[in-house]
């Protein structure tokens, strides 16, 4: 029994690994409730959660959101097309006066990376980063590490390719941080117009999908952010899928029992093909379930015990 | 307690569970974890000799209904609940190693009225050391030892433990029994 070491999640890479196993072994002990009878266990009873949301988001806020209801917490949600943002209050003093109601932790997203750690720094709440701009989306990484681990039953040695726009995701950076401390190799493979400059000093990159899923055990495909294409960063969709979309022919080029996981919303025929979305390789669901279990145990890790406390 | 000494325990505790529900198809088992588990297990397999049915075996895990998870410094990892069958209607024993404040039989019989509704549940501990701070008895004994608060009552089990058995132990540490920093700190030890 030892206490977790962060009182907020900002990211994975201040992390150690120690920290990312005990929260997939808490993640894997916590998934059992989700197929009670009643859902509902009373562990953060009395505890209040804040999900603060600055950009749109189905599957992390319901899971969220989910996830603070089988344990009990309170929570609300707040998305800032229908709150205050509208009428131009700033993010510290919407978190101020959040923070005046005394939740015990704020769940945050925001399109501007390092609002979380922003928000940590003038709150006293445990701030969980639920995805900052193109840095960092800790518990999608936790997520997907889990569903590798229950698949293949380890992470240390796996070869996994990261394959798309690695230049706006977060989702990218957050596996590229776990996946290394956890000792799996990681190849990347994005065109040269989405490829940001300097992470090939964090795992090697290729401009050809047909290398980097050579002999893969699993390839995480992103999403092609259309809200963030705003410069020429490719000639159109089609021709994206054309160099680097993710099709059945491809796939095989990877090892047999090869693991698709996309952190969603797919673009189908974009990144990847429908064939392999719904193939027999496809883990996308089992993401989503493991989504709760990681946040439960986010959750639990965070607000459980008292900080620095004794008994 | 020695190894022989717990195993004539648990035949006895068998054939007291036999003497007050003779039909056992109505009866299930469910080990607090992680001690309980086993020793529920074990029942089991003794009821089975004993009777001819053996009674089904859960676990429950009580981490998550523990009323000081608030104030403990540490989260303890939980590892699950496992009660793969209905417990509607049927009695339901718990199985603990150690019966002390009683908090632990609380957080269980909490979660398992979330499970369902037993026609009864009853409790089986291999020691009961006194100093309840709930109202709360066992239904099924090994052991009544006479303990001083601050003694810790260890029991060894085979499958978790590699021998059996049930030592008296001093605490040495203050503030050591939360942290079950305890362990292996034995200074003395008394009783069989």
């Amino acid at each position: 029994m030892s206490a977790f070491p962060h009182r907020h999640l900002l990211g994975i890479e201040p992390l150690a690994p120690a920290d990312i196993q005990m929260v997939l072994d808490t993640a894997d002990g916590l998934k059992e409730v989700l197929d009670r009878p009643i859902k509902k266990v009373p562990v953060l009873r009395g505890k209040t959660v804040v999900n603060l949301f600055y950009e749109a988001s189905t599957r992390t806020r319901s899971s969220f959101e989910i996830a603070q209801k089988v344990l009990s917490a309170d929570s609300l949600s707040i998305s800032t097309a229908t709150s205050s943002v509208q009428k131009g209050e700033t993010l510290l003093d919407t978190a101020k006066n959040l923070e005046a109601m005394n939740p015990d932790m704020i769940v945050i997203r925001h399109a501007s990376s390092g609002a979380p750690h922003f928000l940590a720094r003038h709150c006293r709440s445990a701030i969980v980063n639920a995805g900052d701009g193109a840095h960092e989306h800790p518990t999608q990484a936790l997520l997907d590490a889990l569903t590798l681990r229950q698949r293949k039953g380890r992470l240390k040695g796996l070869r996994v390719a990261i394959v798309g726009d690695l230049l706006h995701s977060r989702v990218a950076r957050s596996n590229l941080w776990l996946l290394s401390k956890m000792g799996a190799s990681v190849v990347l493979c994005a065109p040269p117009t989405l490829v940001p400059p300097g992470i090939e000093r964090l795992a090697p990159v290729t401009w050809r999908i047909e290398e980097a899923v050579e002999g893969a055990d699993a390839i995480m495909v992103l999403r092609i952010q259309r809200e963030r294409m705003t410069g020429g960063y490719l000639p159109s969709p089609r021709e994206f899928f054309n160099l680097f979309g993710l099709t059945e022919e491809r796939v095989r080029r990877a090892k047999k029992d090869v693991l698709i996981l996309h952190p969603g919303p797919m673009n189908r025929g974009v990144e990847i093909a429908s064939e392999v979305a719904d193939g027999p390789y496809s883990v996308i669901l089992d993401q989503v379930t493991n989504g709760v279990a990681v946040r439960m145990a986010v959750l639990y890790l965070l607000l459980g015990g008292s900080a620095g406390g004794t008994s | 307690m020695d190894a022989g000494r717990v195993a004539r325990t648990l035949a006895r505790m068998a054939h007291e569970i036999l003497e007050r529900r003779p039909d056992m198809r109505g009866v299930v088992l469910v080990g607090v974890r992680s001690r309980g588990v086993p020793l529920a297990r074990r029942l089991a397999g003794l009821l089975r000799e004993a009777s001819g049915v053996e009674p089904a075996v859960g676990a429950l895990d009580i981490t998550l209904y523990r009323d000081d998870f608030t104030v403990i410094a540490s989260q303890p990892i939980t590892k699950g609940t496992e009660i793969p069958f209905s417990i509607d209607g049927r009695t339901v024993i718990v199985v603990d190693d150690v019966l002390f404040t009683g908090r632990t039989v609380r957080a269980a019989l909490d979660q398992l009225i979330d499970f369902g509704r037993p026609a009864r549940i009853e409790l089986a501990v291999l020691v009961d050391r006194g100093h309840r701070e709930l109202p709360i008895r066992a239904d099924y004994v090994g052991r009544s030892l006479a303990t001083a608060r601050q003694e810790i009552v260890q029991v060894l089990l085979k499958e978790e433990d590699g021998r059996d058995g049930v030592l008296l132990l001093e605490r040495r540490a203050r503030r050591a029994r939360r942290g079950g920093a305890a362990r292996g700190r034995a200074l003395a030890r008394r009783g069989k």
